[in-house]
């Protein structure tokens, strides 16, 4: 008991890493070009196939680092020749466009790659546990996911507070036009932004590619899901959608690990069902079995009680 | 309908902690025309936004025929018998001229959430629609799309759509901005003409306009309101002379 | 009679005879005709919320399948006995999605926009993983199944044979039809459109945007339900796929590319994507692939999607101004074609082989015989549609510039 919470708690804390590096990319597009980006989780899918064929060519450890880079490259292209002459539509074009754009990666991946999951297999030399307790092993590679992850926030952190693009990005993050009036070449930044974002995608692709199975399916997986927590977090918050991605990783891991339903919930308290009651059903549903849809529930609850996320501005 | 008396009490705004209104009382009479003019920056627009319901004051009290409007939703006010123009054009592009007036009719004529009737088949809505039309001189323009209208055809719109609904108080913010003088004095006319009996309050920087249409004039700078009186009396008010001369020697 | 009436009578008589046109009457052709109708209600549903109302949905197929599950839930009970008529079991289908409508959409419309788009992504995905855990209502994997044959006979049909269901699928495009147009002549519509517009201004003349748009969601849905109902019907059997996030792309991709802004531009886009499908998978296993690039190619260079492109040839021909425009479309035609089939080539090969290993490297593309696994149809079909990609972007400036003498752009300001 004591050993599934544990690991599930760690294995939820990666996993929450993972949504929070997804739905952080994700939020930096959306505060400073207003374009929500369907194609987000795409990039993620991409950098998961990009590290398996790198790694293929040229070792692990390079394509951990170029995978991510290569993803980036795709997300500049991708802006500064396609989503850039459909700014002036309008953000209904903008999300039509990325809408698009998720299709075609998603079939141009299958055209590379196949339609079947791909062997995105460890290297046997991360492949070892890291510590052993009460019997059940805990990857030394889920360890090192992590790092990574808390490696790339620190840096991000420090470059949007210490260099003078990060400043600029800050301000332009509540004053585009203003930073424009001031000389800032607003087009370029949307391109690097749009990149740093789809860079981090990629590498959290990278990462989910271990633990997660790479197949074509991936984004069209993972992808409600980084929105939801963006929505939860609140629209444009990146605390927000820290405490979003951990609350729902967590949650969402602990879930599959239980094997309970309401059923079990009635009868441990002796409440009686009746054989023919209607909602028996429901209430014979395992905890596990309704994990996928815990997070669209909370999307739910959180719109109900409070519209504007967790950490949202209210004129969102 | 709104007999159109309005007033305002310590009306205070700030956002975060940069204040904008700093406590604005004001009596308007109800058929009275009032402008409000001021240097920019003084906090005109943003008046305009906290009577008609855009914004919610952070203090204070705006009474609409003894009515508290304050903090009220835009709509709620509008059904109040408070219609507004825009200074930045603000009309439904992809509707035609007779349609966007048309739509402000709706609600003033009582059809409300009609969703089984032929708005077509409405007389009342629809001659008060083409008449309206007339009166702001776009009636040969009644079929375009409201989106390809010319500046000064789409200022005019602008005006239709806020007068066509017959509210009591209206307020018009910089309706002659961008015209040039010929445009200007149509403009002026037609305002004239349709505020007859009913409350005008206009934001303006032209002062050839507000001599000509003003009743009472009210001068606003950083957000306090420095004098109020006829014309003539603002023209040689001191306090307004230096608010003025003192920020075009800072600008 | 009416000029209104006149083109409803002529609307009514063609989809009459469509099913008894030369080519049209095989068994094939019937079944896709009517597959047509329904996507077309669909379509329609989705205009009223996308090009009417400005409220852009990734979840309607919500809507869609509560009312196919609803309506053959009803038909089992028709089956068992139920004296309902065939036709009106869709109705069920109606009052699902209507229902369903007023329960999301109270929650939905709080906000527009992009938080809007995002609730009705969580819906679906919500109402497509919930149709998997409650097999009683969803049938499980193999989904609900029905007999559209075991019921009432009405004047003596069964309703057995496709050409029947089509009529019934007919009769309520028309009325549906009907019923969306009349809803866009009422207050409420005109106000949706103004909602769509500026829904600021909208509030300073009295109305809560808010309400606008629950009205438009619960309408669009309902009909959504309706085309929903058809479907259970069309093919006595409904599964999980009928809410699924594929279902809510497909409609909206039908929607934009048949053209946002006017009402046929739904029913040309359900027809046009309809076919496509149906047509184009069988030819290629990449059809999704270009489905996706066309839909991008509309949203860069033609917002107005199909019907936009057919109204604005039809302006310039009824003005005889078509002249420049169709020469300089002659230079740019082929280039456009090369670059196509060059492209083709290239992604036809590759799907070949990541895709069906099994089937070889040797194909027929375009009529020539190639092997995929040697390097020459990929250098070949690169430099083609290279060729073709430059050749194109010389002709382009041309293009524009004669469309611009054909009729001067009125910038549409506000």
């Amino acid at each position: 008991m004591l050993e599934i919470a544990a690991f599930s708690l760690l294995n939820g804390v990666v996993y929450g890493l993972m949504l929070f590096m997804l739905s952080s990319g994700l939020t930096l597009i959306f505060s400073l070009m207003g374009v929500l980006n369907f194609a987000h989780a795409s990039f993620f899918m991409l950098g998961a196939y990009f590290s398996f064929q790198l790694g293929r060519w040229i070792g692990f450890w390079p394509a951990l680092v170029l995978a991510p880079l290569a993803c980036a490259v795709v997300g500049a292209l991708v802006e500064r020749f396609g989503l850039r002459r459909v700014h002036g539509q309008g953000h209904v074009a903008e999300i039509l466009f990325t809408f698009g754009l998720s299709y075609v990666i998603g079939e141009l991946v299958i055209m590379a790659w196949g339609r079947g999951p791909i062997e995105n297999r460890v290297p046997a030399a991360i492949d070892f546990p890291l510590f052993t307790l009460m019997g059940t092993n805990y990857p030394f590679y889920k360890a090192m996911m992590m790092a990574i992850s808390v490696g790339m926030f620190a840096f991000l952190w420090v470059a949007f507070r210490r260099t003078r693009v990060g400043l600029v990005i800050q301000a332009a993050l509540t004053h585009p036009r203003m930073v424009g009036a001031l000389g800032h070449d607003v087009p370029r930044l949307f391109v690097l932004v749009f990149a740093v974002g789809s860079g981090l995608a990629g590498l959290a692709g990278v990462i989910g590619g271990f633990a997660l199975l790479t197949e074509p399916n991936m984004a069209v997986a993972l992808g409600p899901i980084v929105f939801v927590v963006v929505v939860v977090g609140g629209l444009g918050s990146i605390p927000g959608a820290f405490i979003a991605s951990m609350a729902i990783g967590i949650v969402q891991t602990f879930a599959v690990a239980l094997d309970y339903s309401l059923a079990d919930a009635f009868r441990a308290a002796g409440i009686a069902v009746a054989p023919g009651s209607a909602l028996r059903e429901l209430y014979a549903i395992k905890i596990a079995q309704a994990a996928p849809i815990i997070p669209y529930f909370l999307l739910v609850l959180m719109l109900i009680v409070r519209p504007r996320g967790i950490m949202g501005t209210r004129d969102q | 309908m709104a007999e159109g008396a309005l007033r305002l009490r310590g009306v205070h705004k700030s956002f975060g902690a940069t204040a904008i209104i700093r406590g604005v009382s004001l009596d308007v009479a109800a058929g009275e025309r009032h402008a409000i003019i001021g240097p920019n920056g003084a906090g005109k627009s943003t008046l305009f936004n906290l009577v008609s319901g855009r914004l919610a004051p952070t203090r204070g009290s705006i009474l609409l025929d003894g009515a508290e409007i304050a903090g009220k939703r835009a709509y709620e006010v509008s059904r109040l018998g408070l219609a507004r123009s825009f200074q930045v054009t603000n009309i439904f592009p992809r509707m035609s001229v007779f349609e966007n007036i048309r739509a402000s009719l709706f609600w003033p004529l009582g059809h409300r959430y009609d969703f089984w009737r032929d708005a077509a088949r409405l007389a009342d809505v629809n001659e008060r629609a083409a008449h309206t039309l007339e009166r702001i001189g776009l009636a040969d323009r009644r079929d375009a799309m409201a989106g390809v209208l010319t500046y000064a055809e789409q200022r005019a719109l602008e005006i239709g759509i806020a007068i066509a609904g017959g509210a009591g108080v209206i307020l018009l913010d910089e309706p002659t901005a961008g015209m040039s003088r010929a445009e200007t004095e149509k403009a002026v006319e037609l305002i004239r003409e349709v505020t007859r009996g009913r409350t005008l309050v206009m934001v303006e920087h032209d002062m050839g306009v507000v001599f000509g249409l003003a009743d009472r004039v009210s001068v606003l700078v950083y957000g306090e309101i420095v004098a109020t009186g006829t014309p003539a009396n603002i023209r040689v008010n001191e306090a307004v002379q230096s608010a003025y001369l003192g920020s075009a020697a800072h600008a | 009679m009416s000029r209104a009436g006149r083109r409803l009578a002529v609307c009514a008589a063609l989809l009459a005879a469509l099913p008894w046109v030369p080519g049209l009457d095989g068994g094939f052709a019937r079944s896709l005709l009517t597959q047509m109708g329904i996507a077309a209600i669909f379509a329609i549903s989705y205009n009223l919320l996308l090009g009417q109302t400005g409220l852009l949905s990734f979840g309607h197929a919500v809507y869609f399948g509560l009312g196919g599950y609803a309506a053959i839930h009803l038909l089992r009970a028709v089956n068992a006995g139920l004296p309902l008529p065939l036709p009106l079991v869709p109705l069920a289908g109606l009052a699902a999605g209507l229902v369903a409508g007023i329960a999301i959409g109270a929650v939905a419309t709080r906000r527009a926009g992009t938080i809007f788009a995002l609730i009705t992504l969580g819906v679906g995905e919500l109402v497509h993983a919930a149709s998997l855990m409650l097999p009683a209502f969803f049938g499980g994997e193999e989904g609900v199944t029905a007999s559209r044959t075991r019921a009432p006979h009405l004047f003596g049909l069964d309703f057995g044979s496709q050409v029947q269901v089509y009529y019934v699928v007919a009769f309520w495009l028309v009325a549906a039809a009907l019923a969306a147009l009349a809803f866009m002549r009422t207050p409420v519509g005109r106000m949706c459109n103004a909602v769509r517009d500026n829904p600021e201004r909208a509030e300073f003349i009295g109305y809560n945007p808010q309400r606008i748009r629950f009205i438009a969601c619960s309408v669009a849905a309902a009909l959504a339900g309706l085309a929903g109902g058809l479907h259970a019907i069309n093919y006595e059997i409904v599964t999980s796929e009928a809410v699924g996030a594929a279902r809510s792309g497909e409609v909206l991709l039908m929607v934009y590319i048949g053209g946002v802004h006017h009402f046929a531009g739904a029913i040309l886009g359900a027809v046009a994507i309809t076919w496509l499908q149906v047509s184009l998978s069988d030819y290629t296993s990449a059809w999704l692939l270009y489905l996706g690039l066309f839909f991008m190619a509309i949203i860069l260079y033609a917002p107005g999607g199909l019907a936009g492109i057919l109204a604005r040839h039809a302006a310039i021909v009824r003005a005889r101004a078509a002249g420049p425009v169709m020469l300089a479309y002659a230079f740019a035609l082929p280039a456009a074609l090369l670059m196509i089939a060059g492209s083709a080539t290239l992604i036809e090969i590759a799907y070949r082989l990541s895709t069906r290993p099994e089937a070889g490297a040797r194909m027929r593309l375009f009529w020539i015989p190639m092997n995929a696994a040697t390097p020459w149809p990929w250098i070949g079909a690169a430099l083609v549609a290279l060729a073709g990609y430059l050749l194109l972007k010389r002709a382009a400036p041309r293009v524009r510039a004669a469309w611009d003498l054909a009729s001067p752009a009125e910038a549409v300001r506000g």
